[in-house]
């Protein structure tokens, strides 16, 4: 079966509108699969759910840009009017008086939000890829999060039931590849892009390198091959 | 006007309290300043959320920087020997499981319980909760760096926060640019006063009753 696509664009020619999309990295240019957003920017899929970290504002401040090279994160989709609804723990823009897309969309009820906090986002998500249904945590007890959730009180302390996420797409980076779809990374890259690998019926990704099969040690590999569907390479012909 | 801490000798203070071999997670703004006051002799293990353990030197040029290697806060870090880093799902392992000693956070409003309110205020109408619930829930202890009041002197440690919960009775101690305050079951324990401050006047500003703890001393900087 061969995973290798030629370009971004292709790599997500099937999304279709309303789907849910998964979309990796923790909010650095590093991290984040830049290119494949854009093609999906291109490919205007409309009414989607995304679910990440961020609902997008990077690129307007270059937060986390390297040498104030400007990048591309959500909040293209956002302003193209694709999304309906974000599922994250960061919906609003960083700098108060520089008020993100989503956010100037949310105050207008234009769209839709579910607050999570980070960890719990991340849990749900490596528990949607491990195939449970749910989790009980500490975080959120005493806060607006645990409105209309289970509690029970586990070894003493009060917990919230949280349910596990899965989306239709995952669009995520790594460092390389190989044609296998194993992945590597470096550094931060890993952060949401190594779970939500699992939580994805299609998980697509977009690296630096892809290498055949059997360069990378498999010692060293994170994101085991099953886990990936779609690799495009920005060397090797992708665009 | 009496003299206040500056945001650096805020994070000089509260860096004291970085044991020798902690693991620490710092916030942004004045807590992130504390990672350059380590005490000398200690050696502190540093947490970023975005997936990093054990980091600490800063670039010395633009040529030295690397994409991949950026704190939650953005900025450009070296791993130091013996650093490793990881997916989301195993950093909040790390917060929640109670494998983080420290972290020290930003807040809006303390409440004399310890309550937290730090990711947003009513008039806003959208906020960012990122990793603060995780971190005031999870990590063992809990300290808040901030200036006493807001810019216009509105009062921030209060009988119970207005502004919404990050997280109930999680802060350990409140380090402010007058006072160091530690929150025990009895209450509020004024512990250091700045330099020219009295346990009066950092009452005078402090919403709930504040004990005087009988070794009340200034802030040693």
């Amino acid at each position: 079966m061969n995973k290798i696509y030629r370009t971004y664009s292709e790599a997500v020619a099937d999304i279709p509108d309303a789907a849910s999309v998964m979309i990796g990295g923790f909010g650095h240019a590093a991290d984040k699969p830049q290119n494949l957003i854009k093609a999906l920017r291109d490919q205007g899929a409309k009414d989607l759910t995304i679910i990440g970290n961020s609902s997008g504002n990077a690129g307007k401040l270059g937060i986390g840009s390297l040498g104030g090279v400007p990048f591309v994160d959500e909040e293209i989709l956002v302003e193209n009017r694709q999304v309906k609804k974000a599922i994250c723990s960061v919906p609003a823009s960083l700098v108060m008086s520089k008020p993100s897309a989503f956010e100037k969309q949310y105050l207008a009820r234009e769209v839709e939000l579910e607050y999570v906090p980070q960890g719990t986002l991340a849990e749900r998500i490596r528990a949607g890829g491990a195939g449970l249904g749910a989790f009980f945590t500490p975080t959120g007890v005493g806060t607006l999060i645990e409105e209309g959730k289970e509690k029970k009180i586990i070894d003493g302390r009060e917990m919230l039931l949280e349910y596990a996420l899965r989306a239709d797409y995952a669009l995520i980076k790594a460092y390389w590849a190989d044609t296998i779809g194993n992945l590597i990374y470096r550094g931060i890259m890993r952060s949401f892009n190594a779970i939500m690998a699992m939580a994805a019926k299609v998980t697509i990704v977009e690296v630096e390198r892809i290498v055949p099969a059997g360069e990378l040690d498999p010692e060293i590999v994170v994101t085991p091959g099953i886990f990936v569907h779609r690799v495009v390479g920005s060397e090797g012909g992708a665009r | 006007m009496k003299e206040r801490l500056d945001r650096q000798t805020i994070a000089l203070r509260v860096a004291k309290e970085f044991e020798d071999g902690a693991i620490v997670n710092l916030g942004g703004g004045i807590p992130a300043l504390a990672a350059n006051y380590v005490p000398e002799g200690r050696t502190v293990i540093f947490h970023a959320e975005n997936g990093a353990l054990g980091f600490g030197g800063v670039p010395g040029s633009k040529e030295e920087e690397r994409p991949f290697y950026l704190g939650a806060n953005g900025i450009p870090f070296l791993p130091l020997p013996g650093a490793s880093f990881f997916h989301h799902a195993d950093s909040f392992a790390m917060i929640r499981g109670g494998h983080i000693d420290v972290t020290v956070l930003g807040a809006l409003q303390v409440s004399e319980k310890g309550d937290l309110a730090n990711w947003t205020f009513p008039e806003r109408g959208l906020g960012n909760i990122g990793g603060a619930m995780d971190l005031a829930a999870g990590c063992n202890k809990v300290i808040v760096a901030m200036e006493h009041v807001t810019p216009k002197g509105q009062l921030k440690i209060l009988k119970t926060c207005s502004y919404p919960l990050t997280a109930a009775r999680c802060v350990k101690m409140i380090v402010t640019d007058i006072a160091v305050i530690e929150i025990k079951p009895e209450g509020l324990v004024l512990t250091e006063t700045a330099p020219g401050w009295t346990a009066e006047e950092v009452q005078a500003l402090t919403e709930p009753a504040l004990l005087i703890s009988p070794d009340l001393k200034e802030i040693e900087l």
